[in-house]
């Protein structure tokens, strides 16, 4: 078990390091000079020279990557001061270290994704669970229906019917906003519910469809007939038995969409004019903002891979084979 | 060629077809041998629901292509600024004079706030530039992917593992922020920074960053297949005539491979359009003046408060489109593989 999830980190490391040299290699093959975007529009040759040797441009770029590399892990000095441990280098633009931006902008976003994730698995989760329970009813009809039309909702679309609703018209919630949850949990709750609603309404349906689809099937399975013929309850063989084993397909196609999900946020974000890692993103493309984005992407990718090994480690929870193996 | 993956589905319900075809025109004894792709044509004519996604579906593509022709008739152009020319037609805050968003005989779906210019022709356009460029980007997505599956399986060894790596490893990037982040950098290569970006250079830049982080499902699924025909006596029949991969792959695979492709394909091009609308919603799309439905619900979610008509008929209409595409995308994978019901 403990082998599993280290071979699993491992791999996901030697992801982290290959997406790094990829990105990197990719803005580095750009045929602009990135000191000309920091530089601005009155550039002298002059300033240009200092803004090369600032940044440390002048290096041939496998040895940048390598000093981008190692300042993750010891940290480096520029020109506007030292940079601590995790070092993902300074901003063109604002001259900030961008690890202390990634840092303002990130808990937003891990709020959006984490909480988006709970309320469309308890959501998506519970209605096919019902759907299935009384499969062909009329329950399951509106349920089904239902899902299909939401999930063809889009987030950006859903987004300003819900403020309309909710905020512009009723006035019984507040425009979201972000309050950090160390500040004030009620009012990091209250300013983050309608984006969790709209954003986990995509993903809602889909997990309906499958956790109806998969507890049918396990309600069918031998283990859950021998279960019944015992004599046990009917919620207890229900939860314990199908309801588990339905669980295994779910977990894998959640482990995809991980990645999705942190899209989701990241559209939740602009339709609430929320700023976190999604919008720090745009921002630095347009501001060509090279490091910014760098950190960004290692640091988002690092994220997903981490809720990866998670997701796999929750295998071994639900099912035994995992933790025999 | 026999292709033994329709046969197999196939042969259940032929036999029921004759049966009721025999009942009902009384001719038992002309027995007509159809292909596969009849039979699921039968199948699919049979399922109402797949009909009408269909017809809706062919709607979207019709008044897409036919945006020049409709524009002619209606007598306005996704361009001109009608609100500035005609300044009765926005109020002091630049936001629609009339009511509902500006919706008059004259504009049917209103006027756009701000710069004044025909909803209606906004939201054809727009559409015509998103489907286009999802169409384009998704035959090129199929593409790889069925190139690169049935390289994979049906080589294996070696070459299957790296093009598997290849594979898990783009499939770990986060998909959103590679596609943000990449916009640039294709444009980049292309144009110089200080000229204005053509149209054609943000329209490859999409489809590019589309297609590179597209491919990988379908290819897994192709790979998948193609590793288990690869066993099937038939491909080992060509083996031993001596046919090349080449036309191995060409004569003996692919033929049995249209199902998955297919069925696979209908469901990634609404998802395909969704990713473009959502690089325009975020503002790394296509730039003005090029109309385009995921800019829409920018503009929409930016006025909202003011102007929520706006939003109305781009909303609506996305919300009919990949509706009526998912619901055809099930319909087409019941008519192919009839084993799995739904």
């Amino acid at each position: 078990m403990l082998r599993f999830i280290l071979r699993r980190t491992f791999g996901a490391m030697l992801i982290l390091l290959l997406i790094s040299a990829f990105t990197f290699f990719m803005y580095y093959a750009i045929p602009q000079d990135p000191a000309t975007l920091a530089c601005g529009k009155n550039c002298t040759p002059d300033a240009l020279a200092i803004i090369h040797k600032n940044l440390g441009l002048d290096d041939p770029i496998p040895v940048q990557y390598w000093k981008f590399l190692s300042g993750i892990f010891v940290g480096r000095d520029f020109a506007v001061g030292h940079c601590p441990a995790p070092c993902f280098g300074v901003s063109f633009r604002d001259q900030q270290m961008v690890w202390s931006t990634i840092m303002d902008r990130f808990p937003l976003t891990l709020s959006l994704t984490i909480g988006g994730l709970i309320v469309f698995l308890i959501v998506g989760l519970g209605t096919g669970m019902i759907a299935a329970r009384y499969r062909g009813t009329w329950l399951d009809k509106v349920f089904s229906s239902i899902s299909l039309v939401l999930s063809s909702f889009q987030i950006y679309f859903l987004g300003p019917i819900v403020l309309g609703i909710f905020v512009y018209s009723t006035g019984w919630l507040d425009k979201p906003k972000y309050v950090p949850f160390s500040d004030n949990p009620g009012q990091w709750f209250m300013g983050l519910l309608i984006p969790w609603v709209v954003m986990s309404v995509i993903f809602t349906a889909n997990y309906t469809r499958m956790s109806r689809s998969t507890m049918i099937e396990q309600l069918q399975e031998e283990h859950v007939r021998a279960a019944r013929a015992k004599g046990m309850t009917g919620r207890y063989v229900f939860f314990r038995y199908a309801w588990r084993g339905s669980l295994i397909p779910i977990l894998t196609i959640l482990g995809m969409d991980l990645s999705a999900l942190l899209g989701g946020a990241v559209v939740t974000e602009f339709t609430f004019g929320l700023a976190g890692i999604g919008r720090l993103a745009v921002e630095s493309v347009v501001g060509k903002d090279l490091p910014k984005l760098m950190g960004v992407m290692l640091f988002s990718a690092a994220f997903i891979l981490l809720l990866n090994v998670i997701v796999d480690a929750l295998y071994a929870v639900i099912d035994p084979r995992v933790r025999l193996s | 060629m026999t292709s033994p993956i329709e046969i197999e589905g196939a042969e259940a319900s032929t036999e029921v077809d004759e049966q009721t075809e025999r009942k009902r025109s009384a001719e038992p004894e002309k027995l007509e041998g159809r292909s596969p792709g009849q039979l699921m044509w039968r199948r699919f004519k049979r399922d109402r629901t797949g009909v009408v996604s269909a017809y809706i579906v062919l709607f979207f593509f019709l008044i897409a292509a036919l945006a020049p022709l409709i524009s002619k008739l209606y007598g306005k152009n996704p361009y001109t600024l009608y609100g500035q020319d005609d300044p009765t037609l926005l109020n002091d805050f630049n936001m629609p004079a009339g009511p509902n968003g500006g919706i008059t005989s004259e504009f049917w779906f209103g006027i756009e706030p701000t710069l004044g210019r025909d909803v209606f022709m906004q939201l054809l356009y727009g559409m015509r530039t998103s489907l286009y460029t999802a169409l384009v980007a998704t035959i090129a997505m199929v593409f790889m992917g069925v190139l690169i599956g049935l390289v994979g399986g049906y080589f294996g060894g070696k070459v299957d593992y790296w093009l598997g790596r290849l594979t898990d490893f783009l499939l770990a990037f986060p998909q959103q922020l590679f596609m943000i982040a990449a916009m640039p950098v294709i444009t980049a290569v292309f144009v110089a920074p200080d000229e204005e970006t053509p149209t054609y250079i943000h329209a490859l830049a999409i489809i590019g960053v589309l297609w590179f982080l597209g491919w990988m499902g379908l290819a897994r699924l192709i790979r998948a297949v193609a590793l288990s025909l690869r066993e099937r006596e038939f491909v080992e029949a060509a083996k031993v005539a001596g046919a090349s991969p080449w036309r191995i792959i060409r004569k003996e695979l692919l033929p049995n491979l249209v199902t998955p492709i297919l069925v696979q394909g209908t469901y990634m091009l609404p998802n395909t359009i969704l990713s473009v609308a959502f690089l325009s919603f975020v503002g790394v799309g296509y730039s003005e003046p090029t109309p385009d439905w995921g800019r829409m619900f920018a503009i929409g979610s930016d006025i909202y408060e003011q102007d929520p008509v706006y939003m109305f008929f781009p909303g609506v209409a996305m919300v009919v489109f990949v509706v009526a595409f998912n619901l055809l995308g099930d319909s087409v994978r019941d008519a192919f593989d009839p084993k799995t019901g739904r």
